[in-house]
């Protein structure tokens, strides 16, 4: 099962290039079989995680070994349902070069698996770039004007950052006793580092994931990518990639380097927290709805960066054994949902306006009063609205604050705090150009097609039913 | 029936789900018929639940678990106690009469399926709020509460004004719950447990290990909670606002229900406050000057629903003045009659709306009274009963809080009985200019106005009876020796008041309580008599001076959109433009360019001479072990 979450989107990537017109459906396909792979992986993993392994590049002492614990495996979950809804949106849309764009999608997707599961560092290295190199031509081919520089700096500054992590897996593979790259071996080795040595090795992974999540002041190759990129391209992007950053954080920094993390959490906290408010304010001004929907992405993601590095080192090596990890994990999988349903909105007002400037939108309640009370769930489970699915991840990563060892816990939390309430003003003003008002389309009604529905329908059941039953998702984190 | 209490949410949640499903298919009608049955119903089995609670029964009914993971255990549980039962009585048996109005005011509306669909959502998140078993539950019911305001008071949604209100009225909520969640945080911390059951009995025994400082902070948070719900200093001016929505609305939600949520927290964690003295004082005091300011301001509306808006936040600060004094049952008792007699202002208003065709001014009504008569009695009553005329439900409850404001502070008392005149004066102003006079405003309206439907006049007669007899129960201790409701809600200990103002109550003795009743009915009829006598002839100058600052409600408004909202958006441009572009990005490109530049120079070494390079690559080599050797040594 783990091989064929990689194989099976590899594949059918390829396939996709060969039998040109099947492109869309064998996406699609793939894509409600990746869901189902997913989930059934994330219960099977639940008792213990799975394993697979073969020899791979021996000469080198990389190993392909894969490892699906409930972190992992709930990621793929949602790799495999944000992939199911862009693809139920996608069948409304015709795309020039369809076998080409599905097909690149699908070879991203398999390499985000990849990101998930790698338990060997090169491994894991490969599989990142795999990730990266399919968005780049997705971006800079199907994308929007500017296209080509803003995607160009986006790959140069991932990939600067790659390198860097690139390196010090290096480094660390050397230092191992018997030539390996596994995760646990890099692992032994990382921990017990000299202090000086360790703050360099974590600074040159750290900045890999913080540039791909991304952290402040990381992040200014997002707004303007988002805003270039083809919308799968950028929920792809946004409820996926972003997540590969924070999943690296949790699995290849925190646990690696003890050390260098007591010495430089206070110091990641307060960026994450003062990038929680100041992505916040700027997405108050904002009048390009991708480039809201991208500040506030930011400000969600540095709580739970500030949550992550909340943990104990020791806490992060079994991820999701914890109170305060399994909220990140939650919140994983909540942003992923909450992100992508917003896009898919977002896609369906562009697509009907032919904008997405908000002062040119209004008066969507009475031209598509289904989309419109859509769009009210989405963005009140994006401020994390109890009984949505946002409230518990948000509820849980607030009390990982809290409950840190850290002597500025609660001022950590008041700040972060104020997202909420900044949250709430960016997207209820979002709503209220959007929906309220005049139709600015008059009488036309332009509601939503029965695939959209079906997109939209997978979205807002996962936030009303986590929203309400919460406990579903934790009895599977619940060691 | 103790666990059937899952019933009373569950019938407005299925109404919701009805009308929220068929809100384009059902016909007009059905929204309201099923939107008020599914009310009844909870409002019978509360009935029964409360008669069980009377009788000495009470329970918390675990659902299922809703976070339950490591050390953090939240059920999804209610408490059935004296005070949930007493708050589910007010919300489903006044919840029901507005839902009746509702569907006679509301029955030209193209979206009153809708319409219904949100009230029953509304009922629902407030009985959730008040049934929950943990701080957590409440949250979910509190935020839901303000979910469904947002909703109603944009309801009309093609005016972007409305969306400004509702927008304004979250956003206010959520700088409140901010406070609420660090709050909730601050005792998960150092407690352990959100649960009432498990948190409250901790409080004041030798296993508290909470300073008194600590209570005070939870304390303050929860206050800083209730500020925002219940429109107090300094965050009352979205309550004003949100009287966009349809006037039933503001009569459940922006009156009677939503907006006690705050007292409701207050009282429900009456053990933290009495250990928590300083947070217990601010509540006194926010009450206090939430009192005074919006009576002043209400002294100087002309619309008829922003005076009974301010004059609501008014008597929220009187509420907040109680639960400070730590006399808990007081404020809840506070919280019954208010809903009755304000239900019934605000209907009576809508009523009077309805007459005059969308008009609110009350420089342009006068003289209504003898078109319709129903709606004059019954807001007579609801005026007589706020102005603590002696017999009407306002004069005993009010009497109450100023018997213990007397007894805990003088300050507070004399503030507090200004506010009762200022009260007494502003809502005869309203009455006078309302219903007695000639009438101000044009032939077409003068031609109009005609009493309401029977569906809209029976809830405002009900109501009037309730704003009359509602104050029985909760007699003064010189007329009774039993206040039927502070024994109901001293069942099982689910409020008690403090220990000290019971104590400073007693020690009054009934001569000074024969005075202090005597002082708070001449205000009363000081405060009428002044509100009908200077409007007999009104005579609407421009404002100057004090009065044009209260017209324009001391400006708090223009001070927030100065102070905070123009700033933020200001900083955000800013932010945006310069430092994210120009000072971050800018940074990134610039070693970006560098990059570039240094490789435009590097790129002139590679000259193709072979020589050159075996030169560059010794260097390299000597440059290598030089290093090495260093390392080494």
């Amino acid at each position: 099962m783990l091989l064929l979450s990689l194989l099976l989107p590899f594949v059918f990537g390829l396939l996709c290039f060969i039998i040109k017109p099947a492109a869309k459906y064998l996406a699609l396909f793939s894509a409600a079989a990746l869901t189902g792979i997913g989930i059934s992986l994330a219960f099977s993993s639940h008792a213990a995680p799975i394993s697979f392994a073969f020899p791979w590049i021996p000469a080198l002492g990389a190993t392909f070994s894969l490892l699906g614990d409930t972190l992992s495996t709930i990621l793929i979950a949602l790799s495999g349902i944000v992939f199911l809804v862009v693809m139920l949106m996608q069948q409304n849309k015709e795309v020039e070069h369809a076998s080409s764009f599905y097909g690149l999608l699908l070879l991203s997707i398999a390499g985000i698996n990849g990101v998930f599961l790698a338990a060997d560092g090169l491994l894991f290295y490969f599989f990142w770039e795999l990730a990266l190199i399919p968005i780049y031509f997705l971006c800079s081919q199907w994308g929007g004007d500017r296209r080509i520089a803003i995607t160009f700096k986006f790959f140069v500054y991932t990939f600067v950052g790659s390198l860097m992590m690139l390196a010090a897996l290096i480094y660390l593979h050397s230092q191992t006793a018997d030539n390996s790259y596994a995760w646990a071996d890099l692992m032994a080795v990382a921990q017990h580092m000299p202090f000086q040595l360790q703050l360099m090795l974590f600074g040159m992974m750290f900045v890999a994931f913080a540039i791909k999540m991304p952290m402040f002041p990381f992040h200014t190759w997002q707004p303007d990518t988002y805003e270039v990129a083809p919308m799968p391209a950028t929920i792809i992007l946004s409820a996926l990639m972003v997540k590969m950053g924070l999943y690296g954080v949790l699995r290849w920094v925190i646990p690696f380097f003890p050390d260098a993390i007591a010495h430089f959490s206070h110091l990641i906290i307060t960026l994450s927290v003062i990038g929680i408010v100041y992505a916040s304010i700027i997405a108050l001004v904002q009048t390009d709805l991708k480039r809201l929907v991208a500040y506030s992405s930011i400000a969600h993601m540095g709580l739970m960066i500030a949550a992550a590095f909340s943990l104990q080192s020791a806490d992060a090596v079994h991820a999701g054994y914890n109170t305060a990890s399994q909220g990140i994990i939650m919140q994983m999988f909540n942003h992923g949902i909450n992100i992508t349903g917003m896009w898919v909105i977002v896609q369906m007002i562009e697509q009907r306006y032919g904008t997405r400037d908000m002062a040119k939108l209004g008066g969507m309640s009475s031209a598509a009063p289904w989309m419109t009370v859509a769009l009210v769930i989405v963005a009140f489970a994006n401020i994390a609205l109890p009984l949505t699915n946002g409230f518990v991840g948000e509820f849980l990563l607030f009390n990982g604050i809290f409950q840190s060892a850290s002597p500025y816990n609660i001022l950590f939390m008041v700040v972060a705090g104020t997202g909420v309430i900044l949250g709430a003003a960016y997207t209820l003003r979002m709503v209220q150009k959007v929906a309220y008002g005049e139709s600015v389309i008059g009488d036309r009604n332009v509601d939503i097609s029965i695939n959209e529905g079906w997109s939209l329908a997978i979205v807002i059941t996962i936030i009303l039913f986590l929203g309400i039953y919460p406990q579903a998702l934790l009895n599977l984190l619940n060691g | 029936m103790l666990q059937y209490i899952y019933l009373v949410p569950l019938f407005p949640l299925i109404g919701f789900l009805i009308n929220g499903l068929g809100w384009k298919s059902l016909p007009h009608k059905a929204g309201g018929i099923i939107a008020s049955l599914a009310i009844l119903a909870s409002f019978v089995v509360s009935f029964l639940v409360f008669l069980e609670v009377k009788a000495g029964a009470q329970s918390v009914v675990s659902l299922f678990p809703f976070i339950q993971t490591g050390s953090l255990n939240i059920q999804f549980a209610f408490q059935v106690d004296a005070l949930s039962s007493l708050f589910l009585l007010i919300i489903t048996g006044v919840g029901f009469l507005i839902h009746i109005y509702s569907a006679g005011y509301m029955a030209h509306d193209e979206g009153v399926v809708k319409y219904f669909a949100y009230l029953n959502l509304f009922v629902f998140s407030m009985l959730l709020l008040v049934l929950g078993a943990s701080y957590p539950i409440m949250y979910m019911g509190w935020e839901g509460v303000g979910l469904c305001s947002y909703l109603l008071i944009g309801f009309w949604y093609k005016n972007r004004d409305f969306a400004s209100a509702g927008k304004k009225a979250f956003v206010m909520n959520r700088i409140g719950d901010l406070g609420f969640l660090v709050g909730m945080l601050l005792i998960l911390f150092n407690y352990g447990t959100l649960s009432y059951q498990q948190f409250f009995p901790q409080l004041g025994t030798a296993a508290d290990l909470g300073s008194t400082d600590l209570k005070n902070w939870i304390g303050i948070c929860f206050l800083i909670g209730a500020t925002g719900k219940s429109a107090q200093l300094p965050l009352f001016t979205w309550l004003p606002d949100a009287m966009a929505g349809p006037t039933p609305v503001s009569a459940l939600i922006h009156a009677a229900t939503m907006v006690t949520a705050g007292v409701y927290m207050i009282a429900r964690s009456h053990l933290l406050y009495d250990l928590a003295p300083v947070a217990a004082e601010l509540v006194a005091y926010i009450g206090l000057a939430t009192a005074l300011v919006t009576a002043t301001i209400a002294c100087r509306q002309y619309d008829i629903k922003k005076v009974l808006a301010y004059s609501t936040v008014s008597q929220l600060g009187f509420m907040f003045i109680a639960l400070g004094c730590g006399s808990y049952t007081t404020a809840v008792f506070h919280v019954m009659t208010h809903a009755f007699f304000k239900a019934l202002l605000f209907l009576g208003s809508g009523s009077v709306i309805h007459a005059m065709s969308g008009e609110q001014d009350i420089r342009k009504m006068g003289g209504l009274g003898s078109k319709m008569r129903i709606t004059q009695i019954t807001f007579l009553i609801a005026c007589l009963a706020i102005a603590g005329i002696p017999g009407f439900s306002g004069f005993f409850s009010k009497d109450e809080i100023l018997t213990a404001a007397f007894a805990h502070n003088p300050v507070l008392y004399y503030g507090a009985l200004l506010a009762a005149l200022m009260t007494a004066f502003y809502m005869f102003r309203l009455y006078t200019l309302t219903f007695t006079g000639t009438f101000r405003g044009t032939e077409e309206q003068a031609h109009h106005v005609h009493e309401s439907p029977s569906s809209m006049t029976i809830p405002l007669m009900v109501l009037a009876v309730l704003s009359i007899v509602g104050g029985y129960i909760g007699l003064p201790a010189v007329l009774s020796e039993h206040n039927t409701i502070r024994d109901f809600l001293g069942l099982n200990g689910a409020v008690l008041n403090s220990k000290e103002i019971m104590e400073h109550v007693e020690a009054l003795g009934h001569s000074k309580e024969w005075v202090l009743i005597a002082v708070s009915v001449v205000v009363a009829l000081v405060g009428t008599i002044a509100g009908i006598a200077l409007h007999r002839r009104p005579d609407f100058r421009t404002n100057k001076g004090l009065a044009l600052i209260l017209e324009r409600k001391w400006y708090f408004d223009e001070l927030y959109d100065a102070v905070v909202v123009k700033p933020l958006n200001a900083f955000g441009n800013i932010l945006d433009r310069y430092a994210d572009r120009k000072g971050i990005d800018g940074t990134v490109n610039g070693v970006g360019r560098f990059v570039r530049w240094g490789a435009d120079r590097i790129r002139l070494v590679q000259s193709g001479q072979v020589g050159y390079y075996l030169f560059i690559m010794v260097l390299g080599i000597t440059a290598l072990m030089a290093v090495g050797f260093f390392i080494h040594s």
